[in-house]
């Protein structure tokens, strides 16, 4: 067997506990374990990306019980792809954060260990019921994570973070009942056997299953109706865990395109695409939504969380057509829209520490120190966030709009894509001119005590590199992601890895 | 039994859903408990309603319970007790820092200067 694909899970599992009660005190040495622990994983996830960049699917049959009777990790073209994606976005955001974040509470390296744990557990699971103890795995870091430096605000906004997500995993053991109760399993491979084999008796049980399963990951995914916690809890959280979570929308994503293709897919009768009817409306007033978020936004953290629920509405509305090449159109803008948020959470803490009084409200104060270099990052990462050229949000919007065209609903596809995209641009637009040009006619200077260093930037850059680099290879990445595509439409090659694949490497 | 147990799920379902949707914390609190406890009967009998079985397969019964479902509850019971632990303590310290138990936050502007980083 194959123990490569157990290691992003192991390798952060491990670091974590070792970090929170060996090196508890010593906030250097817990730096050092975390960055190496975080660089590490980088490696990791090229190397899985490798394994599965010829389309194999390898799965792993966990204390070698075989599925579907024990848990397996699967790693296929999608979870390789996403582990890379949080890796690297793990390791710019911890060196965003060792530059002073980490220690303005207590075990900040450990529970960033859990979060990324749980995460890539996360991508990495071929079950139902241990994607619900990842999702808490990686929900419970989150939390811990969410309250990192206190504050009354903060507090508070946590408290309805955690109410919602609670209520979200509800949800999931109600679901997750429903599916189990009618198909006898929850192996994601298997379930996709059972639910073609349910009886017709059982259709509606399922079928309510499959839906309640939907409204979960819409939970996760910040889809409207349940997309209200977001903005909130995002403007609260210290910038760099806000800049993590950039990621953690993409787990709903991601589970909703890993559920709604393998087990409700092509193959699975009555059942067949339940989630299309819901998620192309839904995803569409997202979208909405979140563009009159950026534009009615008050402070800078608020108009980001808007723009990364807008970007939601983009990324989900294509994966609502299940069609394969929407679909890898989808999956380019999802890393797209997961670097450049990421980016666009950390230019709001720069702006934030070097506004004392004013924070990242949208008022003109006096110019702060840095405003240029800090001013360029914002205007590079909100250009990639509204999809302007030539950033690779323009390349992801293009894509989508292209992979559309032959589609029922390209009329409200392209209409509200590019509407929004109008104004989502002027929102921001609106936004920087007040933080930055219009600062530069203000007399004086504001004073801050910022800690000095180049890590914040560098973390920035590596962001704001990875949608150059995105841009720049379009080309081989679309390539990547259309054969990833292709692997999720055709689910056999996946079914059999995990039925009958998993016997013949165990043994 | 069946009745039983499905308006035992179904009553304390309702009555979680009604407090989670009040504007305090300690109601939310206590909604999101009730929906647990409805959520561990529910995947209870999932497993279908069996009664004096073993959950192991053995000679010396007759058949025999799902144990899957009961290992679900297990685990949905810790993660769920922990997090309840976990939101008593949070909106404790919300009352005492921000001096009211409202689940609301204050739109960013509105308590300028208060806000600790």
């Amino acid at each position: 067997m194959n123990h490569w694909v157990i290691l992003p899970i192991l390798l952060p599992a491990l670091v974590a506990p070792l970090i929170a009660l060996a090196m508890r005190f010593d906030i250097v040495l817990a730096r050092i374990f975390s960055v190496a622990s975080a660089s590490l994983l980088v490696v990791l996830a090229c190397i899985l990306m490798a394994m599965a960049y010829d389309g194999s699917v390898h799965s792993y049959a966990l204390g070698n019980w075989v599925a579907p009777f024990g848990i397996v990790l699967v790693l296929d073209r999608l979870s390789a792809m996403m582990v890379l994606l949080t890796s690297v976005i793990g390791l710019a955001v911890l060196l965003y954060a060792i530059n002073g974040w980490d220690k303005r509470g207590a075990h900040f390296h450990s529970l960033y260990q859990f979060q990324l744990m749980g995460i890539n557990g996360a991508f990495l699971t071929g079950d139902v019921f241990n994607l619900f103890v990842f999702f808490e795995v990686l929900l419970i870091a989150s939390y811990g994570l969410m309250l990192h430096g206190g504050g009354s605000l903060r507090v508070k906004a946590g408290v309805q973070y955690v109410a919602i997500n609670l209520i979200g995993s509800t949800l999931f053991l109600f679901a997750v009942g429903l599916i189990y109760s009618v198909t006898g399993t929850l192996n994601m491979a298997d379930l996709a056997v059972g639910v073609r084999d349910t009886p017709a008796g059982d259709q509606a049980l399922l079928h309510t299953g499959a839906v309640l399963l939907l409204l979960v990951f819409a939970v996760k995914a910040a889809l409207v109706p349940v997309q209200f916690w977001l903005p909130g809890t995002y403007a609260n959280a210290p910038a760099p865990v806000a800049a993590l979570f950039a990621i953690m929308t993409k787990v709903g994503a991601y589970s909703i395109i890993r559920v709604y293709t393998l087990i409700f897919g092509g193959t699975s009768g009555e059942v067949a695409w339940v989630a299309e009817p819901w998620l192309m409306p839904a995803a569409l007033v997202t979208l909405v939504i979140g563009a009159f978020g950026v534009l009615a936004a008050r402070s800078l953290g608020q108009m980001v969380s808007f723009a990364v629920i807008s970007s939601m509405g983009t990324l989900l509305a294509a994966v609502g057509v299940f069609e394969r090449e929407a679909m890898a159109a989808a999956l380019y803008y999802m890393i797209h829209s997961t670097l450049a948020g990421a980016a666009l959470f950390l230019v709001v803490d720069l702006v934030t520490e070097r506004r004392p009084g004013h924070g990242d409200l949208l008022v003109v104060a006096p110019r702060f120190a840095q405003a240029g270099l800090i001013s360029a990052f914002f205007f590079l990462a909100a250009i990639a966030m509204a999809g302007l050229p030539p950033l690779s949000g323009f390349v992801g919007k293009l894509l989508i709009l292209d992979a559309v065209r032959d589609t029922p609903q390209v009329v409200w596809l392209w209409g509200l894509i590019l509407a929004t995209s109008l104004i989502i641009i002027i929102g921001f637009a609106r936004g920087g001119s007040t933080l930055f040009w219009k600062s530069t006619a203000q007399p004086g200077e504001i004073a801050s005590k910022v800690p000095a260093g180049t890590l914040p930037y560098v973390a920035l850059g590596v962001l704001v590199a990875g949608t150059v680099l995105m841009t720049v290879f379009a080309g081989p990445v679309m390539q990547y992601l259309e054969e990833t595509a292709y692997q999720l439409f055709n689910p056999g090659d996946y079914q059999s890895a995990v039925l009958f694949g998993g016997l013949a490497g165990g043994r | 039994m069946e009745f039983m147990v499905a308006t035992a799920v179904g009553v304390m379902t309702a009555g979680g859903i009604y407090l989670v949707l009040r504007a305090r914390t300690y109601p939310v609190v206590l909604g999101l408990t009730l929906l647990s406890y409805a959520v561990n009967v529910f995947l209870f009998a999932m497993g279908r309603l069996t009664i004096n079985k073993p959950p192991v397969i053995s000679d010396f019964a007759a058949g025999y319970t799902d144990p899957l479902p009961q290992a679900l509850v297990l685990t949905a019971i810790v993660i769920s007790f922990g997090m309840t632990a976990l939101i008593v303590a949070m909106a404790l310290r919300s009352y005492l820092e921000s001096d009211s138990d409202h689940v609301d936050v204050p739109l960013p502007g509105e308590s300028q200067g208060k806000d600790a980083q």
